[in-house]
């Protein structure tokens, strides 16, 4: 049903049209809206056998969706920045019991220096902990891939994260196509677990592994990835032939077909991405896009298909890995092994940064004139920077980083960008 | 009794391992000569046998008792119906060494600090899918309870999740070699409170009383208890078992290896702990302190200490005896403080 609303809302009234059995979370930004919004469903009577639960820490969430979803109940949660991380050790853990708990991550950068606004900082920190991520681009896709993230979690016996632009995507109110509760209720079959604690057949779940075997069993998780390769596009084509929209998948192209120059990203941003390709279409500039929908597992094989014919690749990416660069470009590059053509990293929209349409015209322009040195941060203050570098090399105690930027740059909060 | 559920049964019982009596002289088995319902979970041969033998723990372990008399316990208080959830620790670690199990009920292991969490989840499915009768056990030893699993255990306690979570308190990490946790009393030595310098052991001052922090969640039930007597801690589970919401027993564990005793007495040091007063043993309901476990005659600390390597370097030519008398003084300030003194006449239940 078409409405307008808010991302989050959105996300909260399709998630509990998937039915889940047990919701855990632990309130942090941008994510508090959906938990808030499946709370008044719940207890609004609209989702029955359904226990919902506010806990101590996103450690302790994820940890009771560990216990629900091994006692055979579809479990949820969402997080955020710091509370992602803190589930960490958890994190890891369920993917390794092959636990099919689904979540949203509402992607906000992480501290120090704290800043609650959008990058990909967050999801990205944890791109190797055995869940599956998926990155929506809109908050229609957002909610779908929900739908779809049950889906294939069960059938893969493997965790999904949904990852969705905190504020940008969650807290935007637009015109989105909520699916149907009895068509959510037919796409997704009941869960039934793989393995389950049960009375009736008692099972011993999470027994120490040595070195003996663990290389297998870390192998096998390997390959229930590389087998969502082929799950991920198949669900998606179930989900466009009962919804009558595309959605998900593995890669998106976007006027990629003769692109000389591909920009490569992820998530929101490739809106502002694709507007920009347009005007310079209509200028005659053979410029495209592709999206990464799954970053894990990351497609590689596509990806090559997908690039191989362009003669430079520009990869834009929410996050930083310190100490050298990107982190999607770097998976880019795997893909791209052995092929000559340009590359370059973007690091844009960290901590909020807004990445304009005119920032990024100029970006393009550059990397198509191959000015653009390997590694660009988009939009950096490099006065700043440097008068921050010079008074650290004058010695003595310099003070905080973050504090002696904030004092240069004054109150900024009301000006427009 | 239907003939699926007959079969399910026969099904489980050719699956596990059952329990074998042999005359061993000791009481575990000597009190089959009471009444058969006077007797303990553990000397009845239909008991679950939950944690088999065969495991890796130490000779003398304390904690693959309690467990296993707790377990046994809970599942005869459920009618078999019982899920554990096991933080990582000895009990996880010398229980399930992969592809082996000691494990004959259902049973999870996740990380170490999070088992309160993951019986809540558990408790959670269960009352989602509408099985009410299918209880759950969190348990671990004291450092996955008092220190990493602490923010979880609290947080289990306060929302009053249906679970009972027992602690095997051991008094340290043995695990990792026996370094000092939240619950290691003062002056005792573990690998990283050497007796070196001018304060041997454990510092006094620190530590944490849990028994008395789950009390003060005004949960519905809180025990103590130890290994050495069977019948109180069994009582207490069954107890527990027979309360809906968050419950909690901490239970005294010897460990041999861990103290630098001997493994034939991990019973007497689970004794002696209670009279001397160092372990009050008690119960509380809702936060109020019920009955206690009283002591006939105080036992001096010095026959409980001078058992036990971790505390050798208070006796003899070098002794602390002034570290001796601060113990002695815990001992009596318990007793005062829970009236664990029996008056003239007055029944000593164990």
């Amino acid at each position: 049903m078409l409405r307008q609303t808010e991302g989050s809302a959105a996300v909260a009234e399709t998630v509990v049209s998937c039915r889940p059995e047990v919701v855990c979370a632990y309130p942090i930004s941008p994510q508090t809206h959906i938990v808030e919004g499946i709370s008044d469903l719940v207890r609004a009577g609209e989702l029955e056998h359904c226990e919902y639960m506010m806990v101590e820490s996103e450690f302790a969430a994820m940890s009771v969706c560990i216990g629900a979803s091994a006692a055979g109940a579809r479990t949820y949660t969402a997080t955020a920045s710091q509370g992602l991380l803190y589930m960490a050790e958890a994190l890891f853990n369920a993917s390794g019991l092959g636990l099919p708990i689904v979540m949203t991550v509402a992607n906000r950068a992480i501290g120090a220096p704290i800043n609650i606004w959008n990058d990909h900082s967050d999801s990205m920190s944890q791109r190797d902990s055995g869940w599956i991520q998926l990155y929506a681009e809109t908050n229609q896709e957002a909610v779908d891939l929900h739908v779809q993230a049950f889906k294939l979690a069960e059938q893969l016996s493997l965790p999904v994260m949904v990852c969705m632009d905190g504020f940008i995507l969650t807290h935007a109110y637009e015109r989105i196509d909520i699916p149907e509760r009895d068509a959510v209720h037919s796409f997704l079959p009941p869960f039934e677990p793989n393995q389950v604690l049960d009375p009736a057949d008692p099972m011993t779940i999470g027994a120490m592994v040595g070195p003996e075997a663990y290389t297998e069993v870390k192998y096998l998780a390997h390959a229930k990835q590389m087998q969502a390769l082929d799950t991920i596009p198949a669900v998606a084509e179930e989900f466009e032939a009962a919804f009558g929209r595309p959605s998900g998948g593995l890669l998106r192209g976007y006027r990629i077909e003769d692109a000389e120059t591909v920009v490569v990203a992820l998530g929101s941003v490739l809106g502002t991405i694709e507007d920009t390709i347009d005007e310079m279409r209509e200028e005659g500039v053979r410029i495209g896009a592709m999206a990464i929908k799954s970053f894990r597992p990351f497609p590689l094989g596509e990806v090559r298909e997908a690039l191989a014919g362009a003669e430079r690749v520009l990869v834009l990416e929410k996050a930083l890995a310190v100490g050298v660069g990107g982190i999607v470009s770097a998976n880019v590059r795997i893909a791209l092994s052995g092929i000559q053509q340009q590359g370059y990293t973007v690091i844009a929209g960290l901590g909020g940064r807004p990445i304009t349409g005119a920032s990024l015209r100029q970006l393009f322009d550059d990397a198509i004139a191959d000015r653009l040195p390997p590694l660009t941060f988009l939009d950096m203050d490099w006065a700043r920077v440097e008068s921050e570098l010079k008074r650290l090399a004058e010695g003595g105690r310099s003070g905080a980083h973050a504090e002696n930027i904030l004092r240069e740059a004054g109150i900024v909060a009301g000006r427009s960008h | 009794m239907s003939e699926a559920a007959d079969r399910a049964r026969s099904d489980a019982e050719k699956r596990h391992q059952r329990v074998r009596f042999y005359q061993v002289g000791s009481h575990v088995v000597g009190n089959r000569l009471l009444d058969p319902e006077q007797r303990t979970v553990q000397a009845r041969t239909d008991r679950s046998n939950a944690i088999t033998s065969g495991h890796r723990a130490c000779r003398g372990c304390g904690e693959a008792l309690g467990a296993r008399y707790v377990l046994d316990a809970a599942m005869r208080a459920t009618g078999g119906k019982l899920i554990a959830a096991n933080a990582t620790g000895c009990l996880e670690v010398f229980s399930t060494p992969f592809p082996e199990s000691s494990w004959q009920l259902p049973w999870i292991h996740s990380v170490f600090g999070n088992a309160p969490a993951v019986a809540s989840g558990i408790a959670a499915a269960q009352r989602a899918k509408g099985r009410e009768d299918v209880r759950v056990i969190g348990q671990g030893g004291d450092g996955g309870t008092v220190d990493i699993g602490f923010g979880c255990l609290s947080g289990m306690f306060e929302r009053g999740d249906d679970v009972l979570y027992v602690c095997y308190d051991n008094e340290a990490y043995m695990n990792t070699g026996v370094q000092r946790s939240g619950a290691t009393p003062p002056a005792a030595r573990t690998a990283n409170t050497k007796p070196i310098g001018e304060h041997p052991g454990n510092p006094f001052g620190q530590g944490k009383d849990v028994p008395r922090i789950a009390m003060a969640h005004g949960i519905p039930y809180v025990a103590t208890a130890t290994v050495a007597e069977q019948h109180d801690l069994e009582r207490k589970v069954e107890t527990a078992m027979g309360i809906r919401g968050a419950r909690y027993i901490h239970v005294f564990v010897p460990c041999p290896l861990g103290w630098g005793s001997q493994s034939q007495d991990t019973i007497k040091l689970a004794r002696l702990v209670k009279e001397t007063g160092l372990f009050p043993v008690f119960e509380a309901f809702d936060g109020e302190l019920g009955e206690v476990s009283k002591i006939r005659r105080p036992t001096p600390v010095e026959e409980y200490l001078k058992l036990q390597r971790r505390y050798a370097h208070l006796f003899g030519e070098n002794g602390h005896p002034e570290i001796v008398e601060r113990l002695q003084a815990i001992a009596d300030r318990n007793i005062r403080e829970y009236g664990l003194l029996a008056e003239d006449g007055e029944e000593v239940r164990w």
